[in-house]
């Protein structure tokens, strides 16, 4: 029951071989076969039937349709959509209706794509396991016992159960390619502001970046050029002048330098043994790969674990209950109802993200946390630059292991925030990463990350295009 | 620089956020908050030189546009349907000034 690449799917809708009713019962289908895996959060089923009749009564009247014309897709769901309430799993936005589309949802329906269903994730994006959102844990396509990933998780594990052939995610610190890797699937995240950033409930905005979620890099690649546009709603968007990603034939020999800091440290010796046994595949395939060292890459999650909670600080005190957002019934003062809307809206975890935030914001610490923090994150910026003077393309491991079980991190924040120790330098820098498949540890599947250099996401797609053809 | 967070600094960075905890979450957050400020005191060892902090890394710098009314097609009614507590169209809240 899996689907065929997207290029095909319209193929074959353009052939009459399928309607995008079929397909859209295709997903509907699946999704309910895949229940237990807590994926999704709402399901799109009367409106997404109705657009697709109307898809294909348009076809039958020889109108043109788009470039994904009866494709079904997944939102993450803290993308707003006119259809389906958009929760962010969170309490504090559970019953929010939005106003307005967000700008990639809305450039992909304008494709004739079709919104099947709202994924589950942490609540605001703030996890790597989805154990966060405030709703359920979504669980690991391969075994139930494991977690799928954050904070797209419930986007991963619905495109590996094939619930849809993608799905959207954000990534802020790695909440698209550290899921995809635990679900053995593509994730994909773009150099920053290739992507609108509007309508997207906001994390922390100078990491916050929107990507898509495949079984192939093909398909990552032909959604990804249609969401890559400047957006006069998003003043941070930028232009990538090599945007027609989807043409993917390079034949070129690349020299790749595979990062010395990833391959150190606590990592899974059958996750290094597949790096590096892609590595020699690279070799034989004719590019170079040799080790280069960026000195300073073990310093990148402290800078993001102040950076973010800033941000995260900033964005989030616009909840106060009174807009929009879960308001509380009992207050005898205006003070006491922000107190208590924010106190009984926010989970755990968003409420200890935003004290660490207050707390490297506040007078007195600023400079020592949050403008240190941001001194670093230039150094870090400068050594990414002198790598990529030398170098294509960087690569490591996604993650140091494969996904855990259920429970087993959620009791020790900072165990948790360790699992992005491979991710988060690269939302730090801006620069475009994907996630690609390579291996199995223990029957769990993990991913190669390949980093290239900001805008530089063309020559990434016909790079990963490559690395998945060597596996093949 | 003293990473270990009290109790009672976490109840005040409660009160600078708008949030109210029980008595066991402040003890919790102070545990949890007191680790993670300890993990990130490894930034107090790196020179920095001269380098300037980075805000933001797109490269953009004042983007403008002209300055002219775009309809985006929000109603006002439509906008006002997440609002919890409203009189005669306008948003309802608490007495501000005692």
């Amino acid at each position: 029951m899996s689907w065929p690449t997207i290029e095909e799917m319209v193929k074959k809708f353009n052939s009459g071989e399928v309607t995008a009713e079929e397909n859209v019962l295709k997903s509907f289908e699946l999704i309910e076969k895949g229940n237990k895996y807590n994926a999704i959060i709402s399901v799109n089923k009367d409106a997404a039937i109705k657009l697709a009749k109307e898809i294909d009564q348009k076809k039958k009247d020889g109108k043109k349709l788009g470039r994904l014309a009866g494709v079904p897709y997944i939102a993450k769901d803290n993308f707003l959509t006119l259809d389906l309430n958009t929760t962010a799993a969170s309490n504090m936005l559970k019953d929010y209706k939005a106003n307005y589309e967000s700008t990639t949802t809305k450039l992909l329906n304008q494709e004739d794509a079709i919104m099947v269903a709202k994924a589950n994730l942490d609540a605001f994006a703030h996890g790597t396991s989805t154990e966060n959102s405030d709703f359920f844990t979504t669980f690991n396509p391969i075994d139930v016992e494991y977690v799928a990933g954050g904070s797209s998780g419930g986007s991963a594990s619905s495109v590996a159960l094939d619930m849809a052939p993608f799905a959207l995610g954000s990534d802020t610190g790695g909440s698209i390619r550290l899921p995809a890797s635990f679900c053995g699937i593509v994730g994909y995240k773009p150099t920053y502001g290739a992507v609108s950033r509007s309508g997207v409930v906001a994390m922390a905005s100078s990491l916050d970046t929107i990507g898509v979620l495949t079984k192939n890099v093909a398909d990552a690649a032909l959604v990804q050029e249609i969401i890559t546009k400047v957006d006069p709603l998003d003043s941070t968007t930028v232009e990538i002048k090599d945007g027609n990603f989807s043409e993917l034939n390079s034949g070129k020999k690349y020299k790749v330098g595979i990062l010395k800091e990833h391959m150190e440290g606590e990592l899974d010796p059958n996750i290094k043994a597949g790096v590096l046994d892609t590595v020699e595949k690279l070799k034989a395939a004719g590019h170079a790969v040799e080790e280069v060292s960026i000195k300073d890459l073990p310093l990148a999650l402290a800078v993001y674990y102040i950076v973010c909670p800033a941000e995260v600080a900033s964005n989030l005190s616009r909840y106060d209950g009174i807009r929009y957002g879960h308001a509380s019934e009992e207050s005898k003062d205006l003070e006491d109802f922000y107190l208590n809307s924010r106190s009984e809206g926010f989970g755990a975890e968003a409420k200890r993200r935003i004290m660490i935030g207050t707390h490297v914001l506040s007078s007195g610490y600023f400079d020592a946390y949050y403008n240190k923090a941001q001194t670093v994150r230039t150094q870090l910026i400068n050594q990414f630059n002198d790598a990529f003077s030398n170098y294509d393309f960087l690569i490591g491991p996604t993650s140091p292991s494969t996904a855990f079980k259920v429970g087993e991190k959620s009791k020790d924040p900072l165990a948790m925030y360790l699992m992005d120790i491979l991710t988060v330098a690269i939302n730090l820098v801006g620069i475009p990463a994907i996630s690609i498949p390579i291996g199995e540890s223990n029957k769990m599947p993990f991913g190669l990350q390949v980093m290239a250099k900001q805008k530089d996401d063309h020559e990434l797609f016909r790079f990963s295009k490559e690395i998945e053809g060597l596996n093949g | 620089m003293d990473k270990k967070l009290s109790k009672e600094e976490v109840s005040k960075l409660a009160k600078l956020a708008r949030l109210k905890l029980s008595d066991q979450e402040l003890e919790k957050y102070a545990n949890e908050l007191s680790s993670i400020f300890e993990y990130i005191e490894l930034l107090n060892k790196v020179d920095v030189g001269n380098l300037k902090p980075t805000h933001q890394v797109s490269g953009l710098k004042n983007v403008m546009r002209d300055d002219e009314i775009i309809d985006y097609g929000y109603d006002v009614k439509t906008l006002m349907d997440n609002v919890k507590s409203s009189k005669d169209g306008y948003i309802k809240v608490k007495r501000m000034i005692g």
